[in-house]
């Protein structure tokens, strides 16, 4: 992991800063004068974690490349909620592209930098879940396997949120969406279907991929700082809660992501040419209800007659993480 | 302009879309009170001086610290912390050692010599205090910060009351009460050692005082009927305790003979046990009528003396000194828990018998003193301390029922501040207390695991034979682990989470010391930073439209 935790001080390196830490050794987001790349007044909803999860990853993008950043964006909440004309709240270039183009539009501006000799000038592709899963899975590949320089970034929010969450194939198991709703013997989004693309990532044995939460800033931000350090295709799948979506609380959002971590339901590791090379542990392990029933989109489970086969069936997915993936860490 | 083909319009930011509308909470900074500080009977603000000492800035830390208690370091070491009792840590894994970090300031200031500073102005006015134990010191303290002149009449050879003549030298050295002593006389404070008041009104009126504040203490051992015949030596704690005060210690040394038994249950007699161990007996055992679990000793103080071979004997009354021996009732407690003899007797051998049934207080310089009104040995005091004498105040032992220097210390602080009310014709309204940082308020994610460090204690063999300090401090490195330990809890540590989490950026940063502000153009509401809050310093609070 290229983070270190720093023992023995009150709040470790848990919080998003520290008075007792050197500045050297303080987040990103710690900064006074932090870049702020996606600035207020912006129409996410109160609490997204699409919003936070954004700025906490182009910030450090930013700072690792200097201020010299061009960002390509899928269409999405992300967009929808950032640039509304004539508005923008991003304070980086930034291009507007398809649905389904992001990483191919992005894999154009680098090419052109390249063309023009302007190295210092770094490249970034981002979206939802939904343009980067389902619609915009073919550029992605195609920008995976050519090695293109770009740091493609996916904020996973379970959804296409923006158009009235509909089901995409990043949706878990058994959450109710608009398309998938809590009818039927198997109610909500059928198991066995759906993809968890930082494995496929892995599979094309790019560079670098990693996965985050908004609910672990000093890890996310060391994995966007490792992944500025390497030039080709790097991919970087980021978990933010949506509380419309998830039916959550609105101050519940860093809540649930570290709910999701910490049962094992999404798994925070880093890979290097195709090979898992840290992960985040779980500090302390909660069972997946924990994480499920704080979640209206889960209400369907925990009824009258709570549904145990199916949180049972939910609870083998996240302990197949734990497995794979070693979460637990190395004193387990 | 000119502009591209198909622009009309120049980019614009997306700051002109005032998010705050949506809002119908709003987010608030508060300071809670943290448990530490409202268990501390001296009222220290326990959380502000640990909030220095986090960062090594241990002067400034003690400074925080002598705002309401002059003596850090004795404290460190008599105090029984009940601050640690109520620290919201020990849901996590145990109390921040509080009691630790305080002595190793107050020591710190020993070694480095920091003093008070003086005030700028004097008042003018006059204030006697009685008696040089914890609470006159204190007093004399903060009456000396406020700009009066104070004068304090100690009736005994040295200055410290109980801290002196009633705690053993292996709990509290005396280079250390007298350090601490010193540096609240060098803010100008006139000491009058040997000197006792007889008649309060007199010594006022000589003395030119404007005020008084009476700490006398509770120097007199309480006694028991208890048939004695002529070789038996039957003596009282309080004296036994004072004795070993004395300028040649050998000679002074109290004789107790090989087998002493100890008659009480509280803190004074577990320190005579301890100290008749010190002084060679064989055996040293305390008789007490109750059981370990009624004791209102300390439980720690209870195991320190268990470890250096005091016996105990529980449910037990002495009904007769013999020479020699001593009989013993058994006792056993009835249904609502308390003694009731069983007419079983024993008899237990013993050169001496030392009575460690509580004291009272030397009440007799007050009775010429008009309206003032004594309760069953206590003098009754109002919520500013004062009697019901005009501008009498009283403090400590003699007019409480809870007897720990603590408690004295902080008696002393709020009669002086009082004091200084009334000599202004002002009356004393303790601030309001702000809501209390429960262990609910936090988001204990964010502290790393981190145990607590474990002072060193002194070898067995020198805690049975000599008055070496039994519990030893902690260095700078463990002292600034230990304060680091400190949730915070419901005070802002500036962590930054707030102004990282929000989603909006709506937390402005005003940088180091200054923590931070809302954004209300943009704040949309959401209680992210309320959540993500470690020590519970931000609430959410309903918009009024």
């Amino acid at each position: 992991m290229s983070y270190q935790p720093i023992s023995f001080y009150q709040t470790g390196t848990f919080t998003v800063g520290n008075r007792l830490l050197a500045p050297d050794e303080r987040s990103v987001q710690a900064q006074v004068k932090r870049y702020n790349s996606l600035n207020s007044g912006h129409r996410a909803c109160q609490g997204c974690g699409e919003a936070l999860g954004a700025r906490y990853a182009i910030d450090a993008a930013m700072e690792a490349a200097h201020g010299q950043l061009i960002a390509a964006n899928a269409t999405g909440c992300l967009e929808v909620f950032s640039t509304p004309y004539p508005e923008t709240s991003w304070q980086i270039p930034w291009v507007h592209s398809l649905f389904g183009n992001a990483a191919a539009v992005a894999t154009g501006i680098a090419a052109a930098l390249k063309v023009k000799g302007k190295h210092d000038v770094r490249v970034v592709a981002q979206g939802g879940d939904g343009g980067t899963t389902d619609i915009g899975f073919g550029c992605l590949s195609g920008m995976f396997e050519r090695n293109d320089d770009v740091l493609y970034i996916c904020y996973d929010n379970g959804g296409y949120m923006n158009t009235g969450i509909q089901r995409s194939s990043a949706t878990p198991p058994a959450a109710r969406t608009a398309t998938t709703m809590a009818v039927g013997a198997e109610p909500g989004n059928p198991f066995g279907q759906g993809k968890f693309v930082p494995a496929i990532a892995m599979a094309h044995d790019i560079p670098y991929v990693a996965t985050a939460t908004v609910a672990d800033l000093r890890d996310l931000e060391a994995k966007v700082l490792r992944a500025m350090e390497i030039r080709g295709a790097r991919y970087i799948h980021i978990l933010v809660p949506c509380p419309l979506g998830w039916g959550t609380a609105s101050g519940d959002t860093i809540k649930m992501a570290r709910l999701a971590k910490e049962t094992g339901f999404f798994p925070v590791f880093e890979a290097e040419q195709g090979v898992v090379t840290g992960v985040l542990p779980i500090r302390k392990k909660l069972p997946v209800e924990e994480f499920l029933r704080p979640q209206k989109r889960y209400a369907h489970l925990f009824g009258k007659q709570p549904k145990v086969d199916v949180i049972a069936k939910l609870q083998a997915l996240a302990d197949r993480n734990i497995r794979k993936y070693g979460l637990l860490g190395e004193e387990h | 302009m000119e502009k591209p083909f198909a622009i009309t319009l120049d980019p614009g930011s997306s700051l002109a879309n005032r998010t705050g509308s949506w809002r119908t909470y709003r987010p608030e900074y508060l300071d809670r009170l943290p448990p530490c500080n409202a268990a501390c009977p001296a009222g220290e603000n326990i959380q502000a001086w640990l909030f220095n000492a986090e960062s090594g800035d241990y002067e400034k830390a003690w400074r925080s610290l002598t705002v309401n208690n002059p003596l850090p370091a004795t404290m460190g070491r008599v105090c029984y912390h009940p601050c640690e009792g109520a620290c919201n840590r020990q849901h996590l894994d145990a109390s921040v050692g509080i009691n630790s970090v305080e002595r190793f300031l107050g020591d710190e200031a020993i070694k480095r010599g920091w003093k008070f500073v003086k005030p700028e102005k004097q008042s003018g006015k006059r204030v006697l205090v009685v008696g040089a134990g914890p609470a006159g010191l204190s007093a004399a303290y903060q009456l000396a910060l406020l700009g009066h002149a104070v004068s304090i009449y100690e009736a005994g050879p040295a200055a410290g009351g109980m801290m002196r003549f009633g705690i053993p030298k292996y709990r509290l050295p005396r280079d250390v009460l007298d350090s601490e002593i010193a540096r609240i006389v060098d803010l100008g404070v006139e000491l009058r050692l040997n000197t006792h008041v007889d008649d309060l009104k007199q010594a006022m009126a000589e003395g030119r005082f404007d005020a008084c504040f009476l700490g006398v203490g509770a120097h007199i051992a309480k006694r028991a009927y208890i048939p004695a015949g002529d070789a038996n030596r039957v003596l009282d704690a309080v004296s036994v305790l004072r004795s070993m005060e004395g300028a040649h210690e050998e000679e002074m040394k109290p004789l107790l003979g090989r087998r002493v038994v100890v008659y009480g249950g509280g803190n004074t007699a577990i320190d005579v046990a301890r100290t008749a161990k010190r002084l060679g007996a064989e055996e040293s055992i305390i008789v007490y009528r109750r059981t370990r679990e009624k004791m209102p000793a300390h439980d720690f103080e209870v195991e320190e003396a268990l470890q250096e071979g005091v016996m105990m004997k529980w449910l037990s009354t002495i009904k007769e000194a013999g020479e020699g021996e001593l009989t013993v009732e058994k006792m056993a407690l009835d249904e609502n828990g308390f003694p009731q003899p069983t007419g079983e007797y024993e008899t237990v051998a013993a050169d001496s018998l030392v009575l460690a049934l509580g004291q009272d207080a030397d009440l007799s310089l007050l009775g010429k003193v008009a309206g003032l009104v004594i309760d069953q040995g206590v003098v009754q005091v109002d919520a500013a301390m004062m009697t019901g004498c005009p501008g009498v105040f009283a403090g400590g032992d003699m007019a409480g029922n809870d007897r720990t220097v603590t408690v004295a210390v902080g008696h002393g602080k709020k009669a002086a501040r009082a004091i200084d009310a009334w000599l202004r014709g002002g009356k004393y309204e303790a601030s309001p207390k702000p809501e209390m940082a429960t262990f609910e308020r936090l988001n204990t994610w964010y502290y790393s695991d981190a145990p607590k460090t474990v002072r060193p204690v002194l070898d067995i063999i020198r805690r049975q034979s000599t008055f070496e300090e039994v519990l030893g401090g902690l260095d700078e490195t463990n002292a600034q682990f230990e304060a680091r330990r400190c949730l915070s809890c419901g005070n802002c540590f500036e962590c930054d989470n707030c102004y990282g989490v929000c989603p909006d950026n709506a937390v402005i940063k005003l940088g180091p010391g200054k923590r931070f502000v809302f954004n209300y153009d943009y704040c949309k509401g959401c209680g992210v930073c309320v959540a993500e809050c470690p020590c519970g310093a931000i609430r959410m609070v309903p918009e009024e439209n």
